[in-house]
C-alpha cells in the first residue's frame, strides 16, 4: 500500500496548503484514489487556479452568444436556426514529449469537446509555434506534429482548413500545439453536461480504458526539465478510427431523446467528466469501476479514475431509452457499459471490487478549489525603436522576407492535411485570409481563422493581446464575413513568476479592450501555463481562434489577384517598423514597440472594407500584417499567379511597416473606391495594378519574376525536409 | 441511374459523394450499411466512397473487402452492374479482386492533399462519355496510399486492353506505375480511381472539373 501523506500529495502536484484543504474537506486521510481525484481536479489544467481571476475580465456576451465559457465549447447563433460550436485547446506538453501522438490526441480532444455538444465538426485549424529551425529537434517536432495532425484529422474526415505557424528560439523546448474545431448544430439540439435524474444510468461509451495518460493533467501543470523525456508514458495514444465511430454514434444517438447529459473524457478522464457532470447538475454520482471496459488487466481504481485513454464519452441516459441507445452504440462497434447511476447525495462514490475507493463531497471539491491571485510585476513598456541607419534594397528585402521561416509558404504543411473532405470547403489554405466552409444544405458559410503575433506580445503584452484579437477580426473581415466571436488559447510561462502573471494580466487587458470595441466576445477557451523549459519561458502567446458568418458563401473573396485590377491600400501607413519582421530578418534586430492598435480605427476601416466586399466591388482582399504592404502584394500575386506593378515613392518603412488596421483591395474601379473611402474619412491610397505579365514590378522599377518569387516563398519547407 | 453508396465504418467522403450524385442524377442515392447482405432492389450503380475504412489499420481496404455487403457487390458486378470506387473505395475493390493491382504507400511516404491533373484515356465508357478523349481535368487528391502497383504483365494487359481510365498528367506525386490514377474492369463497368472528382462539382468549391463523371453516369 502506498502511504498517503504530504510527500505523496506534493508528488501529485499539490502544495502544503492544498493538502491541508484536502484533509479538512475529508475529515480524514484520503485514500490514494481520493488524493488522485483531488490532485487532478485542483491541477492548474483543470482548475484554472492561477488564471480565473483574470479570465473574468473578458467580455463573453453578445446577442448572438448562446453559451459562453463554462461549457465544453462556445455556442453562437449563425442564423437559419443553426449554431456554430467551437473551441481551441492546447496540447503543448505532450507534443514535445511525443510529437505525433501529442498533436494527434490534441486534435482528437478538441473534436470531442465540440461533438459532445451535438455538433458535427466541419473544420479543424491549428496554431503552431516551434523553436529555432536550425535545431535538429525542431525538425523532428515539426515533422511529428504535422504528421500527427494529419494522421488524426484526415482519418476522422474533418477538413483541416487553416491555422498558423511561427518559429522562435523561445519555443525550443516547448512547442505550442493549439488545435481548434468548429462544428454545426441545430440550436434546438444542443447537448450539455449537467447530470440530472436520480437513478438514471451513467453510461460509458467508446474505447477501453488503459493505463495511458495517467496524470497527464498534472504533467501539463509543471515546467519541463531534462527528466521530462521520462514522462513519455503520460502521453496518450490516439485512435482516430474509433473517434470517427464515436462521432457518428453520438450524432446518431443525439437524433433521439435518450441523452440527459453528455461529456467527453478529456484531461483527467473519468474523474473530471463524472465530477463535472454531477457537480454542474447539483446531484451525486456513484460509479462501479468493475464495469468499466478495460484494455489491461489488474487496473486499480486509482489508475482507472486517472487514465486519460482517448476516445471515451460519459453519458447520463433516460433509463427507458437505454436499450435503444445500446443498439446504436453497438451498431458502431463501440463499447457500451453502464458504470453507475446518479444519486441525490451530492457526493462522488467510487466502488471497485466491493470496496469503496473514494467518497468525496462534490461541492467542496469544486468550491474549495484553489484560487490564486498571484503577484504581478508590471510589464515594462518597450523602449522606442532606435534609429535605422541603412536599409536593404526593396527587392532583396522582399525575397528574404517571403522566404523566411515565419513568412514562407506553408504549402508543405497543408499539403499533408485533407482540406476538402466534406465537400464544403469554399476557400482552402492560402486562398483567403480566413478559411471559408459552407454549411450543408444552406447558402451560409463560416469564415474561420487563428491569429496571434507573439513577438508583439513579448514586447508589450497589452498591445499584443489587442493586436491578436484585432488581426483575427481583420482576417474574417477581409473575406467579407461578419466576425462573431472568438475562442482564446492562453499559452504562457510559469504563473508563479510575477513577470509571467504580469504578461498574462496585460494580455487579458488588451484582449478585453479589443473584444469590447469590436463586439467580438470570448465564448470558450483554454489556458496552458508552465510553458517553460529549464526556467526559460515561451513568448506570451494568447492564440485567438475566430469565427464569422457569410449569409451567402458566394460573396466570399480570397486574396488571389487576377489581371486588370487596381490595388488600393485602405488604412493609414506611417511605417511602423518596431518588432517588425523586416527589422528582425533584414537588420537582425528584435526591438522597439509593436505597432499601436487603434481599435476605433480598426473597426471603422474593417466595417468599410466589409461593406465594399458585400457590395460586390472587390475582386480580392488581403489584410496587411506580418511583412507589411509589399509582402501582402507578393502573397496576392502568388495566390492568383498574376503579376502586379507597384507605384509610389515610399521607402522601406512604408513598404515593410506593420501598421495595423490595413487591407489591400483589388478593384476594377479605383476612383470609386477612393471616393467612398474619402467620404468615410478613411485613408486610402492607390498603390499599383495587377498585370498580365508574370512578374512583380517594385516601385523602384526593379522586377522579380513570379517563378523566382515562388521559389523563394515555397522553398523553405521542402529544402528543410528534403 | 439509381445509385447506392456503401457505408463502411471509417468511410468519411460519403457526404461529398451524395452531393455530387444528387446534383447530377437529380435523385437521392441509397445509403447502404456494410453489414447488409443485399443491395436495394433496382440498384444500377454501387459507389464505394473514400475514407479510412476500419481505420486502414490493416492494409487499406482489406477489412472492408470482407464486409457482408461485398458479396452482393461482387454478384452485382458479375451481373454487369456498374461499380465506382474512389480512393479508399478503389482500395477496397482491388482488395476484393474486382480490379487488379494494389495501392501502396505514396512514394514520398507522406499523405498528399492537393489538386492534381488527370488525363482521360478514353471517353467511350459510361463513366467518361461527357469528356473529350485526351481531355485533362483537375481533381483533388487526398491519400496516403495511392501508389498504384501491379506486375508488369498486368500493367501491359491494362494498357493493351485500354483499361487505363485516367493518368496523372502533371506530376505523378504518389509514384503510381505508369502514372495510373484509375482503371476499368475488362467490361468497362467497374471504375476505380484515387483522386476525388466528387470534390469539384460546384463552382463555389473551386470548379466543376469532376462533374462530367457524374453527368456521364446520369446520362447512361
Amino acid at each position: 500500500m502506498t502511504d498517503v501523506n504530504l510527500t505523496l500529495a506534493k508528488s501529485f502536484g499539490l502544495n502544503e496548503e492544498e493538502w491541508g484543504k484536502v484533509l479538512e474537506i475529508m475529515g480524514r486521510t484520503p485514500s490514494l484514489t481520493e488524493l488522485g481525484i483531488f490532485s487532478v481536479m485542483w491541477s492548474e489544467h483543470c482548475s484554472y487556479k492561477s488564471s480565473r481571476v483574470w479570465l473574468k475580465e473578458l467580455p463573453t456576451k453578445a446577442p448572438w452568444v448562446i453559451h459562453g465559457p463554462g461549457e465544453n465549447a462556445g455556442v453562437i447563433d449563425i442564423g437559419d436556426g443553426l449554431a456554430a460550436i467551437f473551441k481551441m485547446e492546447s496540447h503543448n506538453h505532450p507534443s514535445f514529449i511525443e510529437p505525433y501522438q501529442g498533436a494527434a490526441t490534441g486534435v482528437g480532444g478538441i473534436l470531442r469537446d465540440v461533438f459532445t455538444m451535438g455538433a458535427r465538426p466541419i473544420a479543424n485549424l491549428n496554431a503552431l509555434r516551434f523553436g529555432d529551425p536550425a535545431l535538429p529537434v525542431t525538425k523532428r517536432v515539426v515533422d511529428g506534429v504535422v504528421r500527427g495532425i494529419g494522421g488524426y484529422g484526415n482519418c476522422v474526415g474533418v477538413p483541416t482548413v487553416g491555422g498558423e505557424v511561427n518559429f522562435h528560439p523561445a519555443y525550443n523546448g516547448n512547442p505550442l500545439v493549439n488545435a481548434m474545431t468548429v462544428g454545426i448544430a441545430h440550436q434546438d439540439r444542443i447537448f450539455l453536461s449537467a447530470a440530472a435524474g436520480v437513478g438514471n444510468p451513467v453510461v460509458y461509451v467508446g474505447s477501453k480504458t488503459g493505463r495511458d495518460g495517467i496524470h497527464g493533467a498534472t504533467m501539463a501543470s509543471t515546467e519541463f526539465d531534462a527528466a521530462s523525456e521520462d514522462k513519455r508514458p503520460t502521453v496518450q495514444v490516439g485512435d482516430p478510427f474509433t473517434e470517427k465511430l464515436l462521432i457518428e454514434a453520438c450524432l446518431e444517438l443525439m437524433q433521439t431523446d435518450a441523452i440527459v447529459a453528455i461529456q467527453d473524457m478529456g484531461a483527467a478522464g473519468l474523474t473530471s467528466s463524472s465530477v463535472e457532470m454531477a457537480g454542474k447538475g447539483g446531484v451525486g454520482i456513484e460509479l462501479n469501476l468493475d464495469d468499466v471496459p478495460q484494455r489491461e488487466t489488474g487496473m486499480s481504481a486509482y489508475e482507472m479514475m486517472l487514465s486519460e485513454s482517448q476516445e471515451r464519452m460519459l453519458l447520463v441516459l433516460k433509463p427507458e431509452r437505454s436499450n435503444m441507445a445500446r443498439a446504436i452504440i453497438e451498431k458502431w462497434d463501440l463499447d457500451y457499459a453502464v458504470i453507475g447511476h446518479i444519486t441525490d447525495t451530492g457526493r462522488i462514490v467510487v466502488k471497485h471490487k466491493g470496496q469503496t475507493e473514494a467518497d468525496i463531497p462534490l461541492s467542496p471539491l469544486a468550491d474549495a478549489a484553489p484560487l490564486y491571485n498571484r503577484p504581478i510585476a508590471e510589464t515594462l513598456k518597450p523602449a522606442k525603436l532606435g534609429p535605422i541607419t541603412s536599409h536593404a534594397p526593396l527587392d532583396q528585402a522582399l525575397m528574404k522576407l517571403v522566404g523566411s521561416p515565419d513568412l514562407c509558404s506553408r504549402r508543405w504543411i497543408f499539403d499533408q492535411y485533407d482540406s476538402s473532405v466534406g465537400g464544403q470547403t469554399v476557400k482552402r489554405p492560402a486562398q483567403a485570409d480566413a478559411a471559408i466552409v459552407r454549411l450543408d444544405g444552406s447558402n451560409r458559410a463560416l469564415a474561420i481563422t487563428t491569429d496571434v503575433t507573439p513577438r508583439y506580445c513579448v514586447a508589450d503584452a497589452e498591445v499584443g493581446g489587442a493586436q491578436a484579437v484585432a488581426e483575427a477580426w481583420r482576417n474574417i473581415t477581409a473575406t467579407g464575413a461578419k466576425p462573431l466571436a472568438i475562442t482564446d488559447n492562453m499559452n504562457f510561462g510559469n504563473p508563479e513568476k510575477p513577470e509571467i502573471m504580469g504578461q498574462f494580466a496585460s494580455a487579458i487587458k488588451g484582449m478585453a479592450a479589443a473584444c469590447k470595441a469590436l463586439d467580438f466576445p470570448v465564448v470558450s477557451g483554454n489556458v496552458s501555463l508552465y510553458n517553460e523549459t529549464e526556467g526559460k519561458p515561451i513568448l506570451p502567446t494568447p492564440a485567438i481562434g475566430a469565427v464569422g458568418v457569410l449569409a451567402d458563401a458566394a460573396q466570399a473573396v480570397g486574396y488571389g489577384l487576377v489581371s486588370g485590377l487596381s490595388l488600393v491600400a485602405v488604412g493609414d501607413t506611417k511605417g511602423e517598423l518596431g518588432c517588425s519582421l523586416y527589422l528582425r530578418e533584414l537588420l537582425n534586430r528584435e526591438e522597439g514597440a509593436p505597432p499601436p492598435v487603434d481599435l476605433v480605427v480598426e473597426r471603422r476601416n474593417g466595417d468599410f472594407v466589409r461593406a465594399q466586399i458585400l457590395s460586390g466591388e472587390v475582386q480580392a482582399c488581403h489584410d496587411v500584417s506580418d511583412g507589411g504592404l509589399l509582402v501582402a502584394v507578393a502573397e496576392m500575386a502568388l495566390a492568383g499567379d498574376c503579376g502586379a506593378e507597384l507605384t509610389g515613392a515610399g521607402a522601406a518603412e512604408y513598404w515593410f511597416g506593420e501598421d495595423q488596421g490595413r487591407y489591400i483591395l483589388a478593384v476594377k474601379d479605383a476612383h470609386k473606391l477612393l471616393a467612398a473611402a474619402a467620404a468615410a474619412g478613411i485613408p486610402a491610397q492607390h498603390i499599383g495594378r495587377s498585370s498580365d505579365e508574370k512578374k512583380l514590378t517594385l516601385p523602384d522599377g526593379l522586377a522579380i519574376s513570379l517563378p523566382q518569387l515562388r521559389e523563394a516563398h515555397e522553398g523553405f519547407f521542402p529544402r528543410w525536409f528534403a | 441511374m439509381q445509385a447506392a453508396i456503401l457505408l463502411f465504418p471509417g468511410i468519411n467522403r460519403e457526404r461529398d459523394m451524395i452531393l455530387a450524385v444528387r446534383q447530377s442524377f437529380g435523385r437521392e442515392p441509397a445509403i447502404v450499411w456494410h453489414k447488409e447482405t443485399e443491395l436495394p432492389a433496382g440498384t444500377d450503380l454501387v459507389i464505394l466512397p473514400g475514407g479510412f475504412s476500419f481505420g486502414d489499420y490493416l492494409r487499406c481496404g482489406a477489412m472492408a473487402a470482407q464486409s457482408p455487403i461485398m458479396r452482393a457487390v461482387k454478384a452485382h458486378a458479375e451481373r454487369g452492374g456498374y461499380v465506382l470506387g474512389v480512393c479508399n473505395g478503389f482500395q477496397i475493390i482491388t482488395e476484393t479482386g474486382l480490379l487488379p493491382g494494389v495501392l501502396l504507400r505514396n512514394a514520398g511516404l507522406r499523405f498528399l492533399s492537393m489538386d492534381t491533373m488527370l488525363r482521360v484515356e478514353r471517353n467511350d465508357t459510361v463513366f467518361t462519355a461527357k469528356w473529350e478523349k485526351g481531355a485533362e481535368f483537375r481533381a483533388p487528391m487526398a491519400h496516403g496510399d495511392g501508389n498504384y502497383t501491379a506486375d508488369e504483365d498486368t500493367l501491359d494487359r491494362l494498357e493493351g486492353e485500354g483499361l487505363v481510365a485516367f493518368r496523372y498528367s502533371d506530376i505523378n506525386r504518389n509514384g503510381s506505375a505508369r502514372s495510373i490514377a484509375g482503371i476499368f474492369s475488362p467490361n468497362l463497368r467497374v471504375l476505380g480511381l484515387m483522386p476525388h472528382p466528387e470534390n469539384l462539382v460546384d463552382p463555389l468549391m473551386g470548379g466543376t472539373d469532376g462533374k462530367p463523371l457524374f453527368d456521364s453516369l446520369a446520362a447512361a
